[in-house]
C-alpha cells in the first residue's frame, strides 16, 4: 500500500504531512511517557524489528505469500505512542533509502499505514478489553479483532484521500471495492499472525507486552492479617509534567485550517485540469455518461457541470477526514489520560 | 555496526554531488519531486526535460545508468495498477493496437507512471549518493525532531542485527524440517516474531543500559557538524530551480 509520488495531488499531500506530522508530535511526547528515557534505543530496536518482520513472508493458499503491516502488532506489544513512532520511522526510512513510498507522499503513507493502523487497532484492542473478562485469551482474542479490522480501516483511510486529491478519476466505488476487499483479506491474514505473535510473546514475558499489563493482578501487602493494596510504584521521572492539552488544541486547529484551506485550493485544483481536457473535445461525454447510470455517478464524475458540487465535496471531505483522524488520535489520548489518572493519585498531586 | 557501516544502498564515490552537504540534498530532491508532482499531466515534454536533469545528475555523480535502473525495478507493483487504469476508468474511449481503452485512463496511468518513476529516481540518486548517517544528520539539520532522528539511527544500525537474527532463525527453522506451506504453518512463524520481539526488545535494554553506563543523559552528542556554504545550497538549488521552470512553462504553454 506504499503510495508513490504523484499518486494523490500536491495539496493534499501536504494537508496530509501536516496531520501526520501532529500526530508523530503527540506521540514523540507520549512514548516518552510509555518508555520514560528508554525511548531512543527502544524504539529504535522495535522499528528494527518491525522491519524485520514486514519481510517475514507467511504462505497463503496456492502459492501467494503476504507480509505483516505491522501496526497493529506494534499497538498492542509497545503502545500506541511508540507504535505509531516506530510504524512511522519504518516508512520514512522506506521512503528515503529503498524509494518505497514518494518522497512527497510520506504523509499520505504515515496517516494511512502508520497512523491509522496503530490507531484504530490500539482503540479496538482497549475497548475490547474493557468487555472481556481480563485473562490472556481474551487478550489473544482482542488482537485478533483489533488487527483484523486495523487493516481495511487503513484501505478505508487510503480511498478517503484518494476521493480528495487522487489524481486519475476512477470511479470512487470502484477504488472502495477493490481496496476494502483486498485488504479484508490482508486483514484475516494480519489477524491470525498478530494474535498468534501476541500469544508467543505472551507465554513467555507477559511483562513485555503493553497491552496485557493490566493482567497481572496487584501487589497485596498482608498488614495486620489483612490485604491491602500496595502503593503504586512512582514513575521513575515525570517527564511530561507540563498539559499538553493546550498543545495539541492549537495543533487540532492547525491542521483543521490548513486542511480546510489547502483542500479548498485542492478542489480548485481539478477545475484546472477539467478546463485542459475540456479544450480537447468532451462534447459527446455527456451524453455518453447519460447512459451509465453508475450509482457514484454524481461523485465520481467531473464534468464540467459537476465541477463545482464535487469540488465542494472534496473540500468537505478533506475537512471529514481530518476530523476523524484527528479526533480518533485525541480520543485515544484522552483514554490514557483518564486511565492513568486513578493508578497514580501521587502524581497528579504533583501536578496540580 | 558503528560509524563505518557502509550499507549497500550507499555507492562510495567522489564526485560533486556526492559532496555537497547532506541537508543540501534532501532539501533539492524533496523540492524536485514537489515540482515534478505539480507539473499538469498535458506537457508529456516537461517529463522527458525532468528525465534529462535527473539524466545529467547521474552523470555527474557518475552512477552507472544499470545501477539506478536495477534499483527503478521497486516501482514494478504500481507499474502493474497504472497498467490496469485504461481499463477500468470510464470515460472516452479508443483504440490502441486493436484494444479498446478509455482516453482519461491512459492520461491516469501516464501521470502515475510519469511522476512515480521521477520520484523514485530522484530518491534513489539521493540514497546511493549519501552515507546512511549522514542522511540521518541532514534530516536532523533540517529540524526533524532530534527523538526521531535518534529512533531512525537506532533502526538502521540494528536493522541489519535484527534481519540477520531472523534470517539465523529460518536457517533453524528449516535445518529441523520445516516447510511453510500453508495457514497450517502461521503458528511456527508467529512464535519465530514473538520470539524476534523479545529479543529486539531484550538487546533494547542492554544497549540502554549501556549507553547509561557511558553517560547518556537522553541526548546524542553531534561531533561532525555538517554546515552548508551558500554555493553548495546554490549548486543544490540548481535541480529544483530547473525543474520549477520546467513546471512554470508547463503551466503556460
Amino acid at each position: 500500500m506504499h503510495v508513490p509520488d504523484g499518486f494523490i495531488n500536491a495539496p493534499v499531500s501536504a494537508a496530509a504531512g501536516v496531520v501526520a506530522a501532529g500526530a508523530v508530535a503527540v506521540s514523540l511526547r507520549g512514548a516518552r511517557r510509555e518508555l520514560d528515557e528508554r525511548t531512543a534505543p527502544l524504539a529504535g530496536l522495535v522499528a528494527a524489528f518491525i522491519f524485520a518482520v514486514q519481510m517475514l513472508n507467511f504462505p497463503v493458499a496456492a502459492g501467494t505469500s503476504g507480509h505483516l503491516l505491522g501496526g497493529a502488532l506494534a499497538a498492542i506489544l509497545v503502545g500506541p505512542y511508540t507504535g505509531v513512532l516506530c510504524v512511522t520511522v519504518v516508512l520514512l526510512m522506506q521512503g528515503i533509502l529503498f524509494a518505497d513510498g514518494g518522497l512527497t507522499a510520506l504523509g499520505v503513507n504515515v496517516l494511512d499505514m502508520g497512523i491509522t493502523t496503530t490507531v484504530v487497532a490500539y482503540a479496538l484492542f482497549r475497548g475490547l478489553l474493557k468487555a472481556l473478562p481480563k485473562t490472556r485469551r481474551s487478550v489473544t482474542g482482542a488482537s485478533f479483532v483489533a488487527a483484523l479490522v486495523s487493516v481495511p480501516a487503513a484501505a478505508c483511510v487510503f480511498t478517503l484521500i484518494y476521493w480528495t486529491g487522487g489524481t486519475t478519476d476512477i470511479p470512487i466505488g470502484k477504488v472502495f471495492t477493490a481496496m476494502v476487499g483486498v485488504h479484508v483479506l490482508i486483514g484475516i491474514g494480519e489477524a491470525l499472525i498478530t494474535a498468534l505473535t501476541v500469544g508467543a510473546v505472551i507465554a513467555v514475558r507477559p511483562d513485555l507486552v503493553h497491552g496485557a499489563r493490566g493482567l497481572t493482578s496487584s501487589l497485596k501487602l498482608r498488614v495486620d492479617g489483612e490485604l491491602v493494596d500496595a502503593p503504586a510504584r512512582q514513575p521513575l521521572a515525570p517527564v511530561a509534567a507540563r498539559s499538553h492539552r493546550g498543545i495539541w488544541a492549537t495543533g487540532l486547529v492547525t491542521a483543521l485550517v490548513l486542511a480546510g484551506f489547502v483542500s479548498y485550493y485542492a478542489s480548485a485544483n481539478p477545475d484546472g485540469l477539467e478546463k485542459v481536457a475540456a479544450d480537447q473535445g468532451i462534447d459527446k461525454k455527456t451524453e455518453e455518461h447519460a447512459a451509465k447510470d453508475s450509482p457514484l455517478a454524481d461523485y465520481g464524475v467531473k464534468d464540467i457541470s459537476n465541477a463545482r458540487i464535487s469540488g465542494g465535496l472534496a473540500g468537505v471531505i478533506g475537512v471529514g477526514a481530518t476530523i476523524v483522524v484527528g479526533s480518533g488520535v485525541f480520543y485515544v489520548v484522552r483514554r490514557r489520560r483518564t486511565q492513568d489518572a486513578p493508578d497514580d493519585t501521587t502524581r497528579a498531586g504533583e501536578n496540580v | 555496526m558503528g560509524a563505518g557501516h557502509a550499507h549497500k544502498l550507499y555507492r562510495h564515490g567522489h564526485s560533486p554531488v556526492h559532496d555537497l552537504p547532506p541537508h543540501c540534498k534532501i532539501a533539492a530532491a524533496f523540492c524536485f519531486v514537489v515540482v515534478v508532482v505539480s507539473t499538469p499531466r498535458e506537457s508529456v515534454w516537461a517529463f522527458g526535460l525532468y528525465a534529462v536533469l535527473l539524466g545529467a545528475v547521474t552523470a555527474l555523480a557518475r552512477i552507472p545508468a544499470g545501477f539506478l535502473l536495477k534499483r527503478l525495478l521497486i516501482e514494478v507493483p504500481f507499474v502493474a495498477f497504472a497498467l490496469l487504469m485504461p481499463f477500468v476508468v470510464p470515460g472516452e474511449q479508443t483504440h490502441v493496437l486493436g484494444l479498446s481503452v478509455s482516453v482519461p485512463g491512459l492520461w491516469g496511468a501516464w501521470n502515475v507512471l510519469a511522476k512515480g518513476t521521477l520520484g523514485v529516481a530522484a530518491s534513489v540518486l539521493l540514497a546511493s549518493t549519501t552515507e546512511l548517517r549522514s542522511l540521518l544528520l541532514g534530516l536532523q539539520r533540517l529540524k526533524l525532531p532530534p527523538l526521531l532522528v535518534q529512533i531512525a539511527s537506532f533502526m538502521i544500525r540494528y536493522g541489519d542485527v535484527i534481519t540477520d537474527e531472523m534470517r539465523r532463525m529460518s536457517i533453524a527453522r528449516r535445518s529441523r524440517g520445516f516447510e511453510a506451506r500453508g495457514i497450517r504453518q502461521w503458528g511456527v512463524l508467529a512464535k519465530t516474531a514473538g520470539a524476534l520481539f523479545i529479543r529486539s526488545y531484550e538487546r533494547g535494554e542492554r544497549v540502554h543500559l549501556a549507553m547509561v553506563s557511558r553517560g547518556y543523559a537522553g541526548a546524542m552528542p553531534v561531533i561532525d557538524e555538517v554546515t552548508a556554504s551558500r554555493a553548495q545550497w546554490a549548486h543544490a538549488a540548481a535541480l529544483p530551480v530547473l525543474a520549477l521552470a520546467v513546471c512554470l512553462l508547463g503551466w503556460t504553454l
